[in-house]
């Protein structure tokens, strides 16, 4: 892809400090907005812009806005979803570190949009110097009139507080941000009634994720038809791609939806390829939560197409044969990597992040990693693994919150793609038992080769 | 758990004493959070608890004691039980002591696939304490966490919340080295009390 939209700003020396993003544009969009616009304009253009959600479940901005309940005299409250703890993710905190003002003035635009007069950003307690950054920026905001009463002397005031989490996964999930931000466990809530109606503090409130609230100041600066313009068809716009594992150039990346998969696993301009000249194995592309694709059905979907990174392409085919774009958490496996481990390892993090409150979920997950352990560790029996399917089966959509179903897809689809390493494990007791057996092992691997 | 409140709120705070020993912020960190609380409506005190825990936990000791936690209801006028709760449902919180360098190393996922494992294991045989331990000179306490957003410098590791990122064995044996030789200066970190 050409320019970066969202990052645009990020290789400029300083941009971390007020007047270095100020001198670059900064913050004239939140101006233009406060000054020449409505709060519908705003919504308008949100919505033509197709933006949809970054933070996982990719439902369409506008909409989310436009159920707001904004008809209540109750106070109105934006949350951003700063928890960032889906394993292999780490977008949001590269946008926060490099370019705070950026959030701060999407945080102006949507507020102004919302009618919202008070916006807390929720950031997970780990990303502590992540909140000192937050913390100077935010202050900045305050001495130069862009927060607090009367923003650049127009009728709009806003605050901006920042709220730490207590290290605990499950607070990304946004109701159970909310109980969070109450001072409570993170239990996420039942639903309906939905946070537009009765969120934080029972008043309407709109969690967005961190990305989602920055890419408002593009789309603003360049029109909502022109963002839409970005991508194919419902996914509008770029969005960051954070890359890790077997990779040789892991990192963030913004790219235009609609990317090959296999040009950002393979180019120079992304993730360069597999390390130390191994074989793709298969990928999980928006998070652990979502289905992990083995390396052929990653780069083509069944029917043969080019699999893109799109919200569409990387579902075709279904839980069968797809997967989903989620978070943007890349996780890419190489040919020595041992699926089991890594299903053992996924279940493990669930089990442990499982906040509790409904059986399937709690007692499904405390079930699945010992199964799991024991088959990694080479001492299952073949029942263990339908025992798996079986369970994962149950917790999927029998929970109060998408958790139990994140955690189910993970070991479901690993066990679907990945069968014979699972049969392999039972098979070969005295092999699995050293640490390192996924490199012992020559498991078939897709032998597609990068063009 | 019961304690002795009959004046509620910060200004008026009665020195909260309970083993003889009286647990109590500086008048600095006391007028931060009352700043804090204001962030928050005002019947919503409570709001403020992972912020105070959080500065309780590293201005009153390094954990939070049962004295502590009850000092945290009293300063947000709540029941001492909605503090244990929510400290025993969050993981940053430590319930006992701990060494002055907590080290956490990162366990999920991509960190393992990048030999997170590995590290775990050298830095058991480096300090010669088990994750989940703490060195006989309460210097080092070791444990494991989950994905800490920074998959993509895997291997990764935290020391009281700072980033370690692309460990390996060389580089923690000459962090360990490094705090050894710092030995009881404490150890330089951003103030929690500071961040809001
Ligand atoms: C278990 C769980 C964890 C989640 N973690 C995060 C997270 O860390 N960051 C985030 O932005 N959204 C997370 N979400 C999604 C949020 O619930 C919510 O959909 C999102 O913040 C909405 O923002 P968006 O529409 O801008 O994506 C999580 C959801 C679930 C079920
Ligand atoms: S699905 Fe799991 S995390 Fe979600 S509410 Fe139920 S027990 Fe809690
Ligand atoms: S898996 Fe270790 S930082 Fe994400």
């Amino acid at each position: 892809m050409g320019r970066p939209v969202l990052i645009e700003k990020i290789g400029i020396p300083g941009i971390r400090d007020f007047a270095v993003y100020r001198a670059h544009g900064g913050y004239s969009l939140a101006e233009k907005t406060l000054k020449k616009m409505t709060p519908a304009e705003v919504n308008r253009e949100v919505t033509k812009s197709g933006l949809r959600g970054r933070g996982g479940a990719g439902f369409p901005t506008g909409l989310k806005w436009s159920f707001l309940d904004r008809k209540t005299d109750k106070p109105k409250y934006l949350v951003c979803n700063a928890d960032e703890s889906e394993p292999g993710t780490f977008k949001d905190r590269y946008l926060m570190e490099h370019l705070p003002h950026l959030l701060i003035e999407g945080l102006i635009i949507s507020s102004f949009a919302l009618g919202v007069k008070t916006c807390y950003i929720y950031v997970r307690g780990e990303f502590k110097y992540i909140i000192g950054i937050l913390k100077k920026a935010v202050d900045e905001a305050y001495q130069q009139k862009f927060l607090g009463e009367n923003i650049l002397g127009t009728s709009f005031s806003l605050d901006i507080f920042l709220h730490p989490g207590g290290g605990a996964y499950i607070c990304g999930e946004e109701t159970a941000m909310l109980e969070s931000l109450e001072g409570k466990k993170g239990n996420p809530r039942i639903k309906p009634p939905f946070p537009a109606y009765k969120g934080l503090y029972d008043c309407p409130t709109v969690v967005n994720n961190v990305e989602t609230l920055a890419a408002v100041v593009p789309i603003i600066g360049m029109g909502g038809d022109a963002y839409a313009k970005i991508g194919i068809g419902k996914s509008t716009g770029t969005k960051l791609i954070s890359a890790c594992g077997n990779i040789n150039k892991p990192g963030v990346y913004e790219i235009e939806l609609g990317l090959p998969v296999e040009d950002f696993i393979f180019s120079e301009e992304y993730c360069g390829g597999i390390k130390n000249g191994k074989r793709l194995k298969a990928v999980i592309p928006g998070g652990s939560s979502v289905p992990v694709l083995p390396a052929g059905l990653i780069l083509r979907t069944l029917k043969g197409e080019q699999r893109l990174m799109t919200y569409e392409s990387l579902e075709e085919g279904g839980f069968d044969s797809g997967t989903m774009l989620g978070s943007g958490g890349f996780i890419v496996y190489d040919e020595d990597a041992c699926m089991v481990r890594n299903t053992w390892n996924f279940t493990r993090f669930y089990r442990h992040e499982s906040c509790g409150q409904c059986s399937p979920c709690r007692e499904g997950t405390a079930w699945m990693e010992p199964v799991l352990r024991r088959i990694e560790q080479g001492e299952g029996k073949y029942s263990d693994i339908d025992l798996l399917v079986n369970i994962a089966d149950k917790i999927e959509g029998n929970t109060i919150c998408p958790f139990g179903d994140a955690a189910a897809w993970p070991v479901s689809s690993a066990i679907r793609h990945f069968r014979h390493e699972f049969e392999f494990h039972i098979e070969h007791p005295e092999i699995v038992k050293n640490p390192d057996h996924g490199s012992l092992i020559q498991y078939p691997v897709s032998s597609i080769q990068y063009r | 758990m019961n304690y002795e409140c009959r004046m509620s709120g910060l200004i008026n705070h009665k020195l909260y004493n309970r083993e003889k020993k009286t647990i109590e912020f500086s008048a600095e960190t006391l007028k931060r959070i009352r700043e804090i609380i204001k962030h928050y409506p005002a019947e919503r005190k409570k709001s403020a608890l992972l912020p105070v825990l959080h500065i309780a936990q590293q201005e009153l000791g390094g954990y939070l004691s049962v004295d502590v936690m009850d000092y945290v209801a009293f300063l947000l006028e709540i029941q001492s039980i909605e503090v244990y709760e929510v400290a025993t449902f969050y993981t940053m919180f430590l319930l006992e002591p701990a060494g002055k360098y907590v080290i956490e190393v990162c366990q999920t996922g991509p960190c393992a696939l990048c030999g997170g494992e590995r590290i775990l294991d050298h830095l058991e045989n480096v300090l010669g304490i088990k994750n989940g331990e703490t060195t006989s000179d309460g210097l080092f306490t070791l444990k494991t966490v989950e994905c800490l957003g920074s998959c993509g410098t895997a291997p990764v590791m935290q020391v009281n919340t700072e980033f370690y990122e692309s460990m390996t064995h060389e580089k923690i044996d000459q962090i360990i080295e490094d705090f050894k030789n710092k030995g009881n200066q404490q150890p330089s970190e951003t103030r929690w009390a500071d961040l809001f």
